[in-house]
């Protein structure tokens, strides 16, 4: 798919960017069983790959826990890997999910993401990636196009980053920003290359001179200090999405962090939301702050590991924090989102009051008045210091 | 494997050949006894044992590797019926 620039703009579909980022970045094995709404993605990069565009090796398997468990043969090999999935696909990846990041593959994932059945549902929440939470693979979180495009490259670099060496998973709204057309700057081939540079697996199994086992079994002499190992790659892993994102910055002008905040830090209320979502709060944020309202807006971008010091910083002084998840945890106590927020701000000083609001799930719509009615409720929490309802479905 | 922060990432084995080096004759139940003045040579029993345990020396079956025998009894079993030079005898005994 011939893709036309105007002054190094181009106007992009998430899907269609996600793809032209793989087509740029050039990995080595590409295993792939596509899915709604990631679907496109594999398409368009298959046709990168049959005009001879990239030299990758699209393998199409019979199901995404074929296409998860080529990614780990091909990665153990030494290659380089993507992939991308939605849903159901990703669910059916569960099993091998733990088997790359405990062999602490650096795979490459764009989760489209949708939600999990039943019911059967093709649109947008957060349940298949929030479900693989604690697989140990790092997290993403993108609100748009762009950020999609942008994360996915820097992911390249914090996956196969020495100090870190575990598999990554970019995740952007299904349809919402996978199928929806914005205006997006998009990098040379060249400025894309020299960025995430060549990869040299350190261990590989076709290195007959060297033979080595990999995914081995480990009993409990061991199996322990194994992941102990992981876990403090994934908590080391948030220094270098910094270290990744500064130097992307440098080079290209767009800054990323751990997470953005908008007009929080006069804030008293605060709305914390994850991808797509975060774009229309931001429009009750200027609202309410017209009508005088001190609001303000936390999105998280990496999710996994959690950087909770630093998101507890910036949210210690609120009075009063809603934090919405686009996924139910089914466990009574609100989304995976608010308990990581709420568990996180438990060491503050001044606890600020936390409460849990679950919207738009299945891709049901989240306006800019049911954020402008969260925050009103921030609002007479932060008032009266009292929490009536501490979590609740919104958008019904 | 004595200095855990120099555990290979991953559980990667850096090296080959070290099921050497792993003795899994400690799980061993019955202990396989030969009666050399029985045993003909045929080496059914080297071809047959799924550890490789079954020692052999000028193409004679001359004893057992007990650090990686695990006490299966298969050798005892596919000794011919004529021969049977290989008994499972209780390791606890």
């Amino acid at each position: 798919m011939a893709i036309t620039m105007t002054k190094g703009q181009a106007g992009l579909t998430g899907n269609s960017a996600i793809a032209y980022a793989m087509k740029q970045i050039n990995p080595d094995v590409c295993p792939a069983y596509p899915i709604t709404p990631s679907t496109a993605v594999i398409e368009e990069f298959a046709s990168y790959v049959a005009d001879g565009d990239v030299t990758t090796e699209l393998i199409t398997v019979e199901s995404e826990h074929s296409a998860m468990s080529a990614c780990i043969g091909a990665s153990a090999a030494g290659a380089r890997v993507m992939t991308a999935t939605s849903s159901q696909g990703l669910a059916l990846m569960w099993e091998m999910l733990y088997i790359a990041s405990g062999m602490r593959l650096p795979i490459i994932l764009t989760d489209v993401n949708r939600a999990l059945s039943a019911p059967i549902n093709i649109h947008c929440d957060h349940s298949d990636s929030m479900g693989a939470r604690d697989s140990g693979w790092i997290q993403l979180y993108s609100e748009t196009v762009q950020e999609a495009y942008d994360n996915l490259i820097q992911a390249v670099r914090i996956a196969e980053d020495e100090n870190v060496q575990l598999p990554i998973m970019v995740c952007l709204d299904g349809f919402i920003t996978s199928h929806a057309i914005e205006n997006i700057t998009l990098l040379s081939d060249a400025e894309v290359q020299g960025f995430v540079g060549e990869y040299n697996a350190k261990t590989t199994l076709l290195d007959t001179d060297h033979p080595v086992t990999m995914g081995a079994m480990s009993l409990p002499d061991n199996y322990i200090d194994f992941k102990h190992q992981q876990s403090e790659a994934m908590a080391r892993s948030k220094d270098t999405v910094l270290k990744v994102a500064e130097d992307f910055g440098k080079r290209f002008g767009r800054k990323y962090g751990l997470f953005e905040t908008y007009r929080l830090e006069d804030a008293d209320l605060a709305i914390v939301i994850l991808n797509s979502a975060a774009g229309t709060t931001k429009v009750a944020v200027d609202e309410l702050r017209k009508k005088g309202l001190k609001v303000g807006l936390l999105r998280p971008r990496l999710f996994r590991p959690f950087p909770f010091k630093e998101l507890a910083e910036a949210l210690k002084d609120k009075k009063a924090i809603a934090v919405l998840d686009r996924a139910d945890s089914m466990n009574g106590f609100g989304g995976p989102l608010f308990n990581e927020f709420r568990s996180a701000l438990y060491d503050a000083e001044k606890r600020p009051k936390v409460v849990s609001r679950i919207y738009g799930l299945g891709g049901r719509d989240y306006k800019v008045k049911d954020a402008v009615a969260v925050f009103e409720e921030l609002k007479t929490i932060a008032e009266t210091g009292r929490v009536d309802t501490l979590q609740k479905y919104i958008t019904l | 494997m004595a200095d855990k922060k120099e555990m290979p990432i991953g559980g990667v084995i850096p090296e080959g050949g070290t099921a050497h080096g792993y003795s899994t004759g400690g799980w061993r139940k019955l202990r396989p006894v030969l009666n050399k003045e029985k045993c003909t040579n045929c080496l059914i029993c080297w071809v047959m044992c799924p550890d490789s345990a079954i020692i052999t020396e000028d193409g004679k079956m001359i004893g057992f590797d007990l650090e990686h025998c695990k006490g299966c009894g298969i050798c005892a079993m596919e000794c011919p019926d004529k021969v049977k030079a290989i008994k499972m005898e209780e390791e606890a005994d």
